[in-house]
């Protein structure tokens, strides 16, 4: 089955300086993928570089394929039927992602009228259900309002309805709920994730807040310092995480309920993408550093069906984390 | 929205107060207009009788209301040097700087905003770079010595325009172009960093990831929002209409408001500066008030706002 | 159980807030009639989300504004009048670090010196004695004397909030507010802030009052745990016994809407509606328009914060002690 969206190799780099360092990665259709990994480490660049949203002096390598056929470095008008039309994108910051000077009519319309074969009161109607559809009570009213006379939250639902507007196949949400309060946070997840099941929609979620990703989507991946360095199906990258990296990740996050223990905090920070150690990015930091880590990078390998690492010590580091269990 | 506008018009009025209290101040220091227009050779009672007629004789704070007196019943006082209503006298030459300003402003607008889009747009390329080189250098030249270069090319090496005067309308050419380029300088500069901000901001790449033409998002989405502060600079512009020219005109020998200006002050004809300046400072917070206005018009989040009071 | 360090009764804080350029001024009660103790060597947790007034009852409690009504005490004593010689010596012992250590250190002198400016100001020990005082606090916050001789703008986020937290021992305070100290931070680094401020907490027997929204990073480093909803307390109690049976229907979706991986979001406690405005606070319990089990009483009546068995205090109408625990 071709896949709704393959990426290979994906490179990018600002100024000569490597941010993105060959990502993989494949999209099936309806499928929820979590992105996750702290700043810097390229989660949000893959997807901006897949859809030409970056500034013009990224340089950009790599394939991005959708349904098989070649998007990256793609015709602009090509890219602008995709983008919207076929791969919406929703943004972190909801206050300053809509243009503050224009009605919420206008951009949802120009959304509809660019996607959408829709004529007239048509465009109208339409764009009142979709606010309908995200829950902003009184849409039609409402349609009228500019975007500061939204809350964040409502703000965020509006950004989902613009996305929403051309019947795109697959729904990028970069950080949608950081700048959230934890209440409003759990109304958007919420919304999200009704509406993908609701219109059959694939969804990459990236966030760097593990817990987000693992309640709302199928399948994760794990980036660090430009590469992906670990895939897996989310219940068993939280229960069995294999690469350091994760299992650093999950172990530095304290637990709500349970027994409280001592934080296992990754020590160090991330590298400098100017000044990347050769080999394993995450060798300087890691508990199981091995001679083999500091000699070239690993590539992502299979390890179990639907699962793949990149780290020379996958093995022993499954073996430690089982062990510590059995403790 | 009421009380936002009463805080405007009171500084606005405040404004002008300053701008007339320091212009008389400057004027009275700085010299005896008695012994200016009349000559050091004058005999005494001849000083005396001219003090006495213009009040210049009473106690400096009392001329000072008296001036304030008149001003408030609109009456301007009359020039020293020929005793004509100094209003009339500046009224006159107000369509001969007009004829100079306003073909100008239209220049800086049509040559100052198209450049510094482009430029913006073009971030970093040889156009962006050349433009911004013409811009420093457009304001950063004063522009008595733009107007002197342009005199030495075109008049005094190629012979093609006429160096000074108001005969026809090829004088007035090398003025409005020496006003022009200085502005448009200022205005390109200040359009690209305005649209270069606009640009960076998230709801240009929403646009974007929303599939519209890029062509549109500079349309629609980011022309919109850099107007609001290109509009602050443009209202600066309309300002200085009526006496930007000061230095142009005086160096083209051009008969308008500015070279009155300069002619009254080394006279020191109280009267004809003072009308003048009144007339300058009200131009300036008139087109301060428009902007506001303008403002509320572009900018949605102050009209809301503005509602609720 | 240690005597109190902190004592907080009733304060309350209101702004005059223009709600725009031209708007009308609306009174906000950012903080009204909050009560605490701190028990010494204890951390006390304080939630809640954008506008509960959690920050504003933390510059009260360290004197940095003064409560409209209400008072804090210090060791016993109330805080002294600001600027007296009494209020420096009390501000000593107290020290506050920010969410932003950024905007906290200043970016054109090396960090020891600004670990050691508080020495200075205060006069504490020889300018020998200062030096090594300062690579002592260093060593506390793991960093090095090469740290020290560094800028702000050549350390990492984590770094620089080291360097706050270094800058804010150095007076050797007995007492420290933390507002949203991890909030900026990446979580493999916030685990590294959080596991140092728990140690040195058990080191120098320090007493915390530990502001921010994470529920997780509260839980992680807090005795006791207070939920703030537009300026009050709603629910008080135990860390551990609070998140794992919240009282309070607030704190109930609170926790309910913190993700965690390896459960489902089936069962959550989704809220309707938006985060109230402060300036326009509901009648009753603050929270009644978003409750799902609000009932008419809850519109008229303001609910007291009350003791419902153990060392929980929760403030509603629905929660009355024991009897509604045991059934629940």
């Amino acid at each position: 089955m071709t896949p709704l969206v393959s990426i290979e190799d994906l490179r990018v780099a600002f100024n000569g300086v490597p941010v993105l360092r060959g990502v993989d990665i494949a999209l099936q259709k309806g499928e929820a993928v979590g992105l996750v990994g702290e700043s810097g480490s390229g989660k949000s660049v893959t997807w901006l570089a897949a859809l030409g949203l970056l500034p013009r002096h990224a340089q950009v390598s790599g394939s991005v394929r959708l349904d098989g056929r070649p998007i990256l470095g793609a015709p602009a008008a090509e890219l602008d039927q995709v983008r919207g039309g076929r791969i919406a994108m929703i943004f972190q910051d909801p206050a300053s992602a809509l243009n503050p000077v224009l009605t919420i009519r206008r951009q949802l319309c120009e959304a509809l009228a660019l996607h959408r074969d829709l004529q007239g009161n048509a465009v109208k109607a339409e764009a009142r259900r979709l606010l309908d559809l995200v829950g902003i009570p009184d849409a039609g009213r409402r349609l009228e309002a500019y975007p500061h006379e939204f809350s964040g939250g409502q703000v965020q639902r509006i950004m989902i309805a613009m996305a929403l507007a051309g019947n795109p196949d697959l729904l990028i949400a970069d950080e949608p709920t950081t700048a959230l309060d934890a209440t409003i946070q759990a109304q958007i997840l919420e919304l999200l994730s009704t509406v993908r099941r609701e219109l059959g929609m694939a969804m990459v979620l990236i966030s760097h807040d593990l817990g987000v990703v693992a309640e709302n989507c199928d399948r994760v991946a794990v980036m660090y310092a430009g590469r992906i360095v670990e895939q897996a199906p989310s219940n068993q990258l939280f229960a069995d995480p294999v690469h350091p990296y994760a299992q650093g990740l999950i172990g530095a996050l304290p637990p709500l309920d349970g027994p409280r223990r001592r934080l296992t905090a990754i020590p160090g920070t991330v590298p400098d993408p100017a000044h990347m150690p050769g080999g394993c990015a995450f060798a300087p930091r890691c508990a199981l550093v091995a001679d083999a880590c500091g000699l070239a990078a690993p590539t992502l390998a299979p390890i179990a069906d639907d699962r793949s690492v990149a780290c020379v010590r996958a093995e022993v580091s499954r073996r430690a984390l089982l062990g510590i269990a059995a403790e | 929205m009421g009380r936002y506008f009463a805080i405007r018009i009171g500084r606005a009025a405040l404004t002008i107060v300053l701008v007339v209290t320091f212009a008389f101040v400057v004027l009275r220091l700085s010299g005896d207009p008695a012994l200016m227009i009349l000559g050091p050779e004058a005999p005494p009672e001849v000083l005396a009788a001219f003090r006495k007629a213009w009040g210049l004789d009473d106690p400096i704070w009392a001329q000072y209301f008296d001036y304030f007196g008149a001003i408030a019943k609109g009456e301007l006082g009359r020039s020293m040097r020929d005793g004509r209503p100094a209003i009339e006298l500046v009224l006159e030459r107000i369509p001969a700087t007009l004829a100079l300003t306003l073909p100008a402003f239209f220049f800086k607008v049509a040559l100052g905003v198209p450049a510094g889009i482009y430029a913006a747009l073009h971030r970093g390329s040889g156009i962006d770079r050349a433009v911004m080189m013409t811009a420093v250098a457009g304001f950063t030249v004063p522009s008595f010595v733009l107007a002197l270069l342009l005199v030495l090319v075109f008049a005094v090496q190629l012979g093609w325009l006429p160096s000074g005067g108001q005969d026809s309308w090829r004088h007035a050419i090398l003025p409005i172009a020496t006003l022009s380029l200085g502005g448009a300088a200022v205005l390109a500069r200040f359009t690209r960093s305005a649209m270069l901000e606009v640009l960076g901001q998230p709801y240009i790449r929403t646009a974007s990831a929303k599939g519209v033409p890029w062509r549109k998002v500079v349309t629609s989405h980011a022309l919109p929002n850099a107007a609001i502060p290109t509009v602050t600079i443009l209202g600066f512009m309309v300002g200085t209409l009526i006496a930007g020219a000061v230095v142009v005109e005086s160096v083209f020998a051009w008969p308008g408001v500015g070279r009155l200006l300069v002619v009254a002050v080394a006279n020191r004809d109280l009267a004809v500066v003072q009308c003048i300046l009144l007339l300058v400072a009200m131009t300036m917070v008139t087109s301060n008030l428009v902007v506001d206005f303008l403002y509320g018009f572009l900018d949605p989040r102050l009209r809301s706002k503005g509602a609720h009071a | 159980m240690s005597p109190p360090l902190v004592e907080v009764s009733a304060i309350s804080r209101t702004y005059a807030m223009r709600s725009g350029m031209f708007g009308r001024a609306a009174a906000v009660h950012a903080v009204d009639g909050v009560s605490l103790t701190i028990a010494k060597g204890q951390t006390l947790g304080l939630v809640g989300e954008s506008g509960s007034g959690k920050s504003t009852t933390g510059r009260i409690v360290l004197g940095l504004e003064p409560p409209d009504s209400g008072e804090v005490r210090f060791d016993g004593k109330p805080m002294a009048a600001p600027g007296t010689t009494a209020w420096r010596a009390q501000r000593a012992r107290m020290q506050m670090i920010f969410q932003d250590p950024l905007g906290a250190l200043d970016r054109r002198l090396p960090v020891a010196t600004q670990i050691r400016e508080p020495l200075d100001i205060h006069g504490l020990g020889t300018p020998a004695a200062r030096d090594e005082r300062v690579r002592e606090l260093l060593r506390a916050v793991e960093l090095t004397p090469a740290h020290g001789a560094r800028y702000p703008g050549a350390l990492s986020g984590g770094q620089r909030q080291r360097i706050v937290l270094a800058r804010a021992l150095a007076t050797k305070p007995d007492f420290l507010v933390c507002d949203e100290p991890v909030s900026a931070l990446d979580v493999s680094i916030q685990a590294q802030v959080v596991n140092l401020l728990c140690d040195l907490q058990a080191q120098l027997s320090l007493t915390l009052l530990f502001i921010s929204h994470d529920l997780r990073v509260v839980r992680q480093i807090s005795n006791v745990v207070a939920v703030m909803y537009l300026g009050r307390i709603v629910e008080i109690g135990s860390a551990d016994d609070l998140f794992a049976r919240p009282e309070h229907p607030y704190t109930q979706a609170l926790v309910s809407a913190s993700p965690a991986p390896g459960r489902r979001s089936a069962g959550r406690i989704l809220l309707s509606g938006d985060p109230p405005n402060p300036a326009a606070r509901p009648t009753g319990c603050a929270f009644h328009p978003r409750c799902p089990r609000a009932i008419a009483r809850c519109a008229r009546e303001v609910p007291a914060l009350s003791a419902v068995g153990g060392d929980r205090q929760v403030a509603c109408h629905l929660v009355t002690g024991a009897a509604t625990r045991d059934a629940a």
